[in-house]
Parts: C-alpha cells; sequence; structure tokens
C-alpha cells in the first residue's frame, strides 16, 4: 500500500505535484482513491484505486444457493437496490427457462423505473453538491427520493434493501393503496425536475462548470465500452431497453434521449430528460397492470436446481448495462457467478475523461459518470 | 431573460426562496421527521429481524418451530444457529433446545421466513436494538426470540391473517384424514370381525396411514 496523503513528486523537478484524493472525500461517491499528478491546477496523470469495498460478492454467491444470492445484489449498487435484483432474476430466468407471471412483468417495470427515477434524482443532488451548491439542491432531491424509498418500503419492508424479486416473478403483490401513492408520486414528479432545472440548469455558473467539460466522442465512448446514459450522452442511440426488450419493454411507447458532445453537461441533462421519460413508461405500466398471479407457480422456491448450462442476462440498469453471468453445474449452488458492473467499467476511461482538466473539475467529471462503489468494488 | 448576466441564478435564488419560506406554511415542502420525539409510523411489511411465533400463553409449549433446520440452512449470512433438543433416551425431539439468530450479522432479507414450511418464523419490525453489549444483547437466544401469536398479529395484521387461514385449513385437512384413517379402521375392524366369524384363521392387513404431509402448507 502507497503512502497516503502527499507524495513527492515522481519526476523530481518540481514542476508536478502528486496528490491523492480520497478514499474518504465527500466527493468521491464512496471509498474511492485517484492518485492524481498536477502541474499547476492541470491534471497530467489519474490513477484511480478502488477494491476498498471488496466484500467478495461473487464467491459468497457460489457457495450458497440460488435464491440466497438474491439479497446480496442489493448491496452491489445501494443507490437502486431493485434493478440489481431484476437482473439477476432476468440471468437465472434464462438459464433456467422460467416464464415470468404478467402481472410481475408489469411491477417489474413500476418499480424499475421508479428506481431509476430516485437513482437519477440522487444524481442530480450529489453532482450540485460535487459542484459546491452543498445543501439545498442535495436536500431538495433527497426529498423526492425519500417518496420513492416509502412506496418501495411499503411494497417491500425496507427503503434500501428490498430483496423483492424472485426467479418467474415477486416476493409479495402490491399492497392495497400503493398503485395510488405511486400515481401522486409519478404526478408530482415532474414538478420536482422543473423546479430543478429553474434552481440550476439555468445558473450561468453551473453553465460554465458543465458545458465543454471532458467532452467524449462517440467512437471512443462505445470502443471504452461505456453504457447507459454515459454513452447516450455522446450520441450513440443504444438503451438496452429497446435493444433487448426484456421483460416486457417493447410494449410501452418511450424515447431514448442522446446528447451531442458527450460534456458533462450533456450527461447531466440526459439524466433530467431520461427521467421524463421515464414517467411516461411508469403512466402506461400503471395503466396496464393486470390482476393474476404474482409468481410463476413452476418456480421453485427451496431447493432450486437449474438444469446445467450457462446464461449471461443483462438490463439497462439506471447506470447502464448491468450483466449477470451464471454457470450452472446442475446443483443447488451457482457454479460460476459473475458480474458486469456499468460503475467499473463506466469509470475505465475516467483517466482520459480527466486528462488536461483542472483540479476542480475532476470531482464533476467523476460526479457524471455516476458510480457507485459497491458496485465498483463488489 | 436568459441572456441577462445573472438572470440564471436570480431564477436558482427564488427556487430557494420559495422552499423556505414555502417550508413554514407548507407540510409538503417540510417534510423532516423530528425522530427521537416524532416517530415514523411503519407500513405493515416493515421488516428488521426474525422472531419465532409460539401459539398460547406458554413460549415454549406452544413454540411452531420443529427444528427442521431448513432456515439455518437456507440463511445467505448464515446467521442462524439451531441444537436440536433430545429427550432422556437421546430420541430427537421436535423442537429445538438452541435457537440462536445472530443479529449484528443478520441481513434482513427474510428468506428464513419465505422457506419456513411450519410458518413459524417471522420478521419483527422492532429497531432501535443498539447496545454496549454486543454478545449479550444482539445474539439472541429462544428466549427472546420466542413471542406470541398476538404480537404477530399487532405487527403484521394482513399477513398474520393469511398465515392463521393456512393453520386453520391445514387443521382441517388433518382433521379430516384423522377422521378418514378412522373410520377406515373401524370398517378394517368390522371386516375383520365379520372375517373372523366366518373364517377364523386369515389375520386382516393393517390399515394404511392417511398421507400426512408437514409442508403441505408451504
Amino acid at each position: 500500500m502507497s503512502t497516503l496523503a502527499i507524495n513527492s513528486t515522481s519526476s523530481g523537478d518540481a514542476r508536478t505535484l502528486d496528490l491523492s484524493l480520497g478514499p474518504q472525500h465527500p466527493s468521491t461517491h464512496g471509498v474511492f482513491r485517484m492518485n492524481v499528478t498536477l502541474e499547476g491546477e492541470t491534471v497530467v496523470k489519474l490513477k484511480p484505486v478502488f477494491g476498498y469495498l471488496h466484500r467478495n460478492h461473487e464467491k459468497i454467491a457460489e457457495g450458497n444457493s440460488w435464491l440466497a444470492a438474491m439479497p446480496y445484489t442489493d448491496r452491489l449498487d445501494y443507490i437502486c437496490p431493485i434493478t440489481n435484483n431484476w437482473a439477476y432474476a432476468v440471468a437465472v430466468e434464462k438459464l433456467a427457462g422460467i416464464e415470468v407471471a404478467e402481472r410481475a412483468e408489469y411491477i417489474r417495470v413500476i418499480v424499475g423505473e421508479l428506481t431509476r427515477l430516485q437513482n437519477h434524482a440522487a444524481f442530480l443532488g450529489f453532482v450540485l453538491g460535487d459542484m459546491g451548491a452543498w445543501g439545498s439542491a442535495l436536500m431538495y432531491a433527497f426529498r423526492e427520493r425519500e417518496k420513492i424509498l416509502d412506496l418501495f418500503e411499503s411494497l417491500t419492508g425496507a427503503r434500501m434493501m428490498c430483496n423483492y424479486m424472485r426467479f418467474g416473478g415477486c416476493r409479495c403483490d402490491l399492497p392495497p393503496g400503493w398503485i395510488e401513492g405511486a400515481t401522486k408520486v409519478v404526478d408530482k414528479f415532474p414538478a420536482f425536475l422543473d423546479e430543478m432545472e429553474a434552481l440550476l440548469t439555468g445558473n450561468e455558473i453551473l453553465l460554465a462548470r458543465l458545458q465543454g467539460v471532458a467532452p467524449l466522442s462517440a467512437a471512443r465512448a462505445i470502443n471504452g465500452g461505456m453504457s447507459g446514459p454515459v454513452l447516450r450522452a455522446s450520441g450513440v442511440d443504444y438503451d438496452i431497453r429497446k435493444v433487448d426488450g426484456y421483460g416486457i419493454y417493447n410494449r410501452f411507447k418511450f424515447r431514448i434521449p442522446r446528447g451531442e458532445v458527450g460534456d458533462c453537461y450533456d450527461r447531466f441533462m440526459l439524466r433530467v430528460i431520461e427521467s421524463r421519460e421515464s414517467l411516461q413508461i411508469l403512466k402506461q405500466a400503471i395503466a396496464g397492470l393486470p390482476g393474476g398471479p404474482i409468481i410463476n407457480p413452476k418456480a421453485k422456491l427451496r431447493g432450486f436446481r437449474p438444469p446445467v448450462g450457462e446464461a449471461y442476462g443483462r438490463i439497462e440498469s439506471p447506470k447502464g448495462e448491468l450483466g449477470f453471468y451464471v454457470i450452472s453445474d446442475g446443483t443447488d449452488k451457482p457454479y460460476r457467478f459473475r458480474i458486469r458492473p456499468p460503475s467499473l467499467i463506466n469509470l475505465t476511461l475516467l483517466e482520459e475523461l480527466c486528462l488536461g482538466t483542472k483540479i476542480a473539475d475532476v470531482m464533476i467529471i467523476l460526479g457524471t459518470v455516476d458510480i457507485v462503489l459497491g458496485e465498483v468494488d463488489r | 431573460m436568459m441572456n441577462i448576466p445573472g438572470s440564471g441564478i436570480f431564477k436558482g435564488m427564488v427556487v430557494t426562496a420559495r422552499n423556505m419560506v414555502g417550508s413554514y406554511l407548507l407540510k409538503e415542502r417540510l417534510t423532516t421527521e423530528q425522530y427521537p420525539e416524532e416517530r415514523p409510523t411503519l407500513p405493515e411489511n416493515a421488516r428488521s429481524f426474525p422472531f419465532l411465533v409460539y401459539d398460547g400463553t406458554d413460549p415454549e409449549a406452544g413454540m411452531r418451530c420443529v427444528s427442521c433446520k431448513i432456515c439455518e440452512k437456507e440463511c445467505p449470512p448464515q446467521c442462524i444457529y439451531i441444537v436440536q433438543d433430545r429427550d432422556a433416551a437421546g430420541k430427537a425431539l421436535k423442537r429445538p433446545k438452541v435457537f440462536n439468530i445472530d443479529i449484528a450479522v443478520c441481513m434482513s432479507c427474510q428468506i428464513c421466513v419465505e422457506v419456513c414450511p411450519f410458518e413459524s418464523i417471522r420478521m419483527d419490525n422492532a429497531y432501535e436494538l443498539s447496545s454496549y453489549d454486543r454478545f449479550g444483547s444482539l445474539v439472541l437466544d429462544k428466549a427472546k426470540l420466542l413471542k406470541s401469536n398476538a404480537y404477530y398479529q399487532s405487527i403484521h395484521p394482513t399477513e398474520a391473517a393469511e398465515t392463521d387461514g393456512r393453520i386453520e385449513a391445514d387443521r382441517l385437512k388433518k382433521e379430516a384424514a384423522a377422521a378418514a384413517k378412522a373410520a377406515a379402521a373401524q370398517k378394517a375392524a368390522a371386516e375383520k370381525a365379520a372375517k373372523a366369524a366366518a373364517t377364523p384363521a386369515e389375520p386382516a392387513a393393517p390399515a394404511t396411514p392417511a398421507p400426512q404431509n408437514p409442508e403441505a402448507s408451504a
């Protein structure tokens, strides 16, 4: 382990300064560290250091039953646990060939899109906090997020560690009055987005800090393996909800917003527009919610043994392509359990984005990539 | 408006001011709960840590747990520890001698609740369980875990009513099966008596026990 704080200069010519940002820093979104080499205030080198939150997630899953890996997925991207559950369920359902109950598909879309809303609300608050708008913006965003977390709590019993999806459906049905509550949140959310835009997106300081900072070309974003809002902000039309049409997304009408230059401003605004599209999906899903069972009765809870084989299931999580690669050897435990975390892979271009920018912009660039360290380190 | 320098900042300030003034007048602008003084009303589904349900008034006699150890096996972080009770002759009894849950390890996933075939383990919604004593108060033993069915009814009314319905249906099914078994035994005895009257040699086949599936309620 190298020393923390300020190291001596690597070149020895006293022109550069090595600075360790993190691992505990309010803007590093968890325990993340960046070893930055500065020339004046300009970044000339940046090395991300992660692994501080490593919990051996994949190996734990291989030692437990198929079902027991589900609550652990909550702890990957802890801002949006339900989409993590969903991605794992999609992978195992593909592996075992389990059909999902119709009502459960709709509920999955509803809770999945609510997760996207609350993730993007939290994102707006965090990024504005990174920029120095500490306090008001973050609190307004968290006020909205809390309404959605209340819905999750009344449905699943926990605000964040939901553990809601099961292979072939969902764990429990909607409690009475839940749909009314969700409709109320969906109706009120545009007002929050309008307020957020009025509050800051016309703000000259914000524009100066975001526009033209760290542009990412479409070709480079594709080559770098980017996914999710970061990729779309660079102008690439790629959303797994449209490409795969997993679940029942091909039944809904919605648009995929795209950025133009892929700078921080595009990445920021894309989340706002994407939230508005999520609201459209939510309205359609709530209107079309059918009755019926919540889970496929053929799917076993205990002693679940999928046939020998392998499957890769992926979904469009709020942060990008979240995939689970599972191999079954016919026993009640996964033989191999591998996660493709969007946060980690979106982080691989961080140095490239930061080179040549000022030290103050590094936090904003990190913020607009939108990572969660629970998922990066696993 | 946009091209006047500073107008964006001014617009933002208007929003902040509206929120600040609104927080004194509108409920939806001020959502903070003054926690220790103000208690949140938990939704019915809220869960914290598992507990064991017992019927009636005596925790030991009314314990639903039969020490099948399914929850111990399925628990993702392996926080449940069970030792089966044995009588003086060493014969295994259908109840646990030791039942410990380490709530410092428990991740509140409620998989134990879902897999329990005997409706025995359920989720509590008690919070504020922190203490200075790590092992004494965070490792819950059987005495601390056992809570009455009435308590369960009070914290999760809907779920508890469903559970009781299932148990009642199960009991009726078992009673019907027992009645059928008794009737079959009676019939066999009558036949035997009739046969004995006719030919005193051949013994009657024993009545087959009625199928009893303890997991029928799962």
